[in-house]
């Protein structure tokens, strides 16, 4: 099981962590939204739970509870630009179907 | 697929939701909208760059109401239909404004109303509409610079408001389309402004001078909380008496008579005084140019040791309610920590410098004065919608369990997450399972786990009178609403009939906090099980359906598309599936409703045709393609 960054992934989540004035690390997860439908979580972490896995990649703690992990397992997060607008992106190989922005998925 | 933002933990978004807030100062002589943008707090100025809107409002009779700077310049010549200080009315009584209303120009309609209205040439207007539409100025702008719907916003009243005056204020920004979240006092928004309430404990006095008003608050913070201790002032007392002050002084040698004749020429005076008391703040003298009623002009120097001798009584009237206050709340001047400076008239040098002796302590004035309640209530917006973590909650709680209601296959679909900031409001939409569906079973349950088994029941009602149509094609909108009591009310509605039906529960009823903490352990222990749990019970609802259509479109019309071969087959399906269900392999429930989904294509796409020709039987191709 494994879940890591690529390389300007991890620059800009460094960077960010930096700015905000440090943080335990990043959190992957996923939720439940809709009737059958998932959605991603992104968001830095201040305290690792019992219950949380954590991943190093690129320099950067990937923290992933176990519930998520079933979802994200192989993931890969990159950093992308379109346009005026710039983010992170999952590649999810356990996606089957995503709606059409992306911002849920089936598995 | 798009793109992500890293959020503060636990504050990410759902897809396609964002979260903007917006804070509102509803002043009585200027308004202004604030928001949090990359957590910063910015006030939105409009499309000349303008930060304050004017509160006032001309109606006309034809075309819409003029509003801000395009009223303010009409007041002169069409003062009957321009309203300004509409705050000084709303959620007032006819009675209570008697006095006021022997100063205001406005005809107002019978005396006998409960509400006081003013006689427009748009018809009577209330001071709830007033400030409707000085609100709905407000939210256009914050929609044109920030591209989306206000999520909700936070409006700062005067801590001397009363219930009445507060309802009419809220009920104003219904009118203009806003979802109040909270309303604010104004001393508090300052304070919060300067991050104050991120402190323990503290007392502060909030001196805030504009151009018409003085007010003066004691506030207590203790704990993240807010007491009001104290609030005195003066309506009739602020920059506009200072401007008068230095344009008699400048105008010391005109007639009297020749002044009180000719109102213009006093009015320009009052112009040319103000410029330079503005330019005082940072020059030790200016020059005023002025031009007198004969024509003649005329150039002064006025320095600011001057200028401070002729405004000083305005300064030390204020010293009086700030005495007063201190003495209501039973304080010394040496119990208060520091003094926030809000309003414009604060940036005259000898009002700073007159505070401070007074005082004895530290001035709050890094913030613009004529933006620093507005700032405070931008941020209290973004808490309140949930974008900033919990620790910086203001005056607040949060939900201990997720609250949610049970949806077909015996799951929970949650729609307030724990931890949620109250109060808080948040709606889904849900359909009908079955075609002709007339009623729906809302159970409202609370907990983390994913059956409803496992969560705790709070309570159940239904919604009736659904009109019949096909599975899936009903909107259910399901609304959560936790006030700031705790107590939570859900309802849901009908969107074509806008039938509606509510329930109010009281979550945290009943529930230790060891029990609290055992609901969460359990959702952890239990994850692998939930997750799986929840995917059967998502394919077995999903193979009923698929069951349930193809059996009533058998029922309807199986003899006519079918030989018995293909309609044997068909059910042959329906029953290996409906075996499946009771299986607890959700691969396998998933392939056989896959199966029977392809095996029926057949018999779809003749009932199809079959609609089509009859819906074109009669008419011509190109009826349709037009």
């Amino acid at each position: 099981m494994a879940i890591s960054l690529t390389e300007k992934a991890a620059e800009h989540v460094l960077n960010f962590i930096e700015k905000r004035g440090g943080a335990a690390g990043l959190r992957l997860a996923v939720k439940t939204s809709g009737c059958s439908g998932l959605a991603y979580v992104l968001e830095f972490v201040d305290e690792i739970e019992d219950t949380d896995e954590v991943f190093e990649s690129s320099g950067v703690k990937v923290i992933v509870d176990k519930k998520s992990l079933i979802y994200l397992d192989g993931t890969e997060l990159d950093y992308k630009r379109e346009g005026l607008n710039e983010g992170f992106e999952f590649n999810n190989p356990n996606v089957k179907d995503a709606c059409g922005c992306g911002e849920s998925f089936t598995v | 697929m798009a793109l992500l933002q890293i959020s503060e933990p636990g504050k990410s978004t759902n897809p396609h939701e964002r979260r903007l807030a917006v804070g509102i100062d509803l002043g009585t002589t200027n308004s202004l909208i604030a928001t949090v943008r990359s957590g910063e707090a910015i006030v939105l100025p409009d499309e000349e760059g303008r930060y304050l809107l004017p509160s006032v409002v001309r109606f006309r009779a034809e075309g819409s109401p003029q509003i801000g700077y395009p009223a303010l310049d009409a007041s002169i010549n069409d003062p009957m239909n321009t309203i300004a200080s509409s705050k000084r009315m709303i959620g007032r009584k006819t009675a209570d404004i008697k006095s006021l209303r022997d100063q205001l120009p406005y005809n107002f309609d019978d005396e006998s109303a409960n509400v006081p209205r003013i006689i427009t040439a748009d018809g009577p207007r209330s001071a709830i509409e007033v400030s409707a539409e000085i609100l709905t100025a407000l939210k256009k702008r914050a929609e044109t610079s920030l591209r989306g719907n206000l999520g909700g916003v936070v409006i700062t009243v005067p801590a001397y408001f009363d219930d009445a005056q507060r309802q009419a204020t809220k009920d104003a920004a219904k009118l203009a389309g806003l979802n109040v979240m909270r309303l604010l006092n104004e001393p508090t928004a300052a304070a919060v402004a300067y991050g104050l309430d991120q402190g323990s404990e503290g007392i502060y006095a909030i001196y805030d001078l504009g151009g018409g008003t003085f007010d003066v608050s004691i506030l207590h913070l203790n704990k993240g909380v807010f007491e009001v201790l104290a609030t005195a002032g003066d309506s009739a007392l602020g920059g506009d008496d200072m401007d008068r002050l230095i344009a008699e002084w400048l105008l010391d040698d005109v007639d009297d008579e020749e002044l009180s004749s000719n109102s213009q020429f006093l009015r320009q005076a009052m112009v040319s005084a103000r410029t330079a008391k503005e330019a005082l703040t940072e020059n030790t003298s200016t020059i005023v140019s002025l031009k007198l009623p004969d024509g003649s002009s005329r150039e002064i120097v006025l320095d600011r040791t001057t200028m401070d001798e002729i405004i000083a009584p305005v300064i030390d009237k204020t010293l009086i309610p700030c005495r007063r206050s201190l003495r209501d709340a039973g304080l010394d001047k040496d119990d208060i920590d520091g003094i926030v400076m809000v309003g414009g008239s604060t940036r005259v040098l000898s009002v700073k410098e007159k505070v401070e002796r007074f005082f004895e302590k530290k001035l709050y004035t890094d913030v613009d004065p004529d933006q620093v309640v507005a700032v405070g209530a931008a941020i209290q917006a973004d808490i309140l919608i949930g974008n900033r973590s919990a620790d910086e909650m203001l005056l607040l709680d949060v939900i201990p369990l997720s609250l949610g209601i049970e949806i077909m296959g015996s799951m929970v679909e949650k729609i307030i997450p724990r931890n949620a900031t109250i109060p808080v409001t948040r709606a889904q939409e849900f359909t009908t399972y079955k075609d002709g569906q007339t009623a729906m079973s809302i159970h409202v349950v609370q907990g983390e786990r994913e059956l409803v088994s496992d969560c705790r029941s709070l309570a159940r009602f239904e919604l009736r009178g659904i009109p019949p149509m096909a599975a899936g094609s009903a909107r259910i909108t399901v609304s959560f609403k936790v006030d700031a009591d705790g107590l939570l009310s859900v309802s849901a509605r009908e969107a074509t009939t806008g039938i509606e039906t509510q329930v109010d529960v009281k979550p945290s009823y009943g529930l230790t906090d060891e029990e609290v903490e055992q609901m969460l352990r359990d959702s952890i222990t239990f994850a692998n099980d939930d997750i799986k749990a929840r995917l059967l019970a998502e394919q077995r609802v999903e193979a009923e359906r698929v069951i349930l259509a193809i059996q009533s479109a058998l029922d309807v019309d199986g003899d006519k598309f079918l030989n018995d071969d293909e309609r044997s087959e068909l059910v042959k399906g329906i029953n290996k599936l409906k075996e499946l269900t009771d299986s607890d392999n959700a691969e396998s429930i998933k392939q056989a409703a896959n199966d029977l989904n392809q095996l029926s294509e057949v018999f779809a796409s003749r009932r199809m045709d079959a609609s089509i020709r009859s819906v074109m039987a009669g008419h011509n191709i190109n009826e349709f393609s037009e």
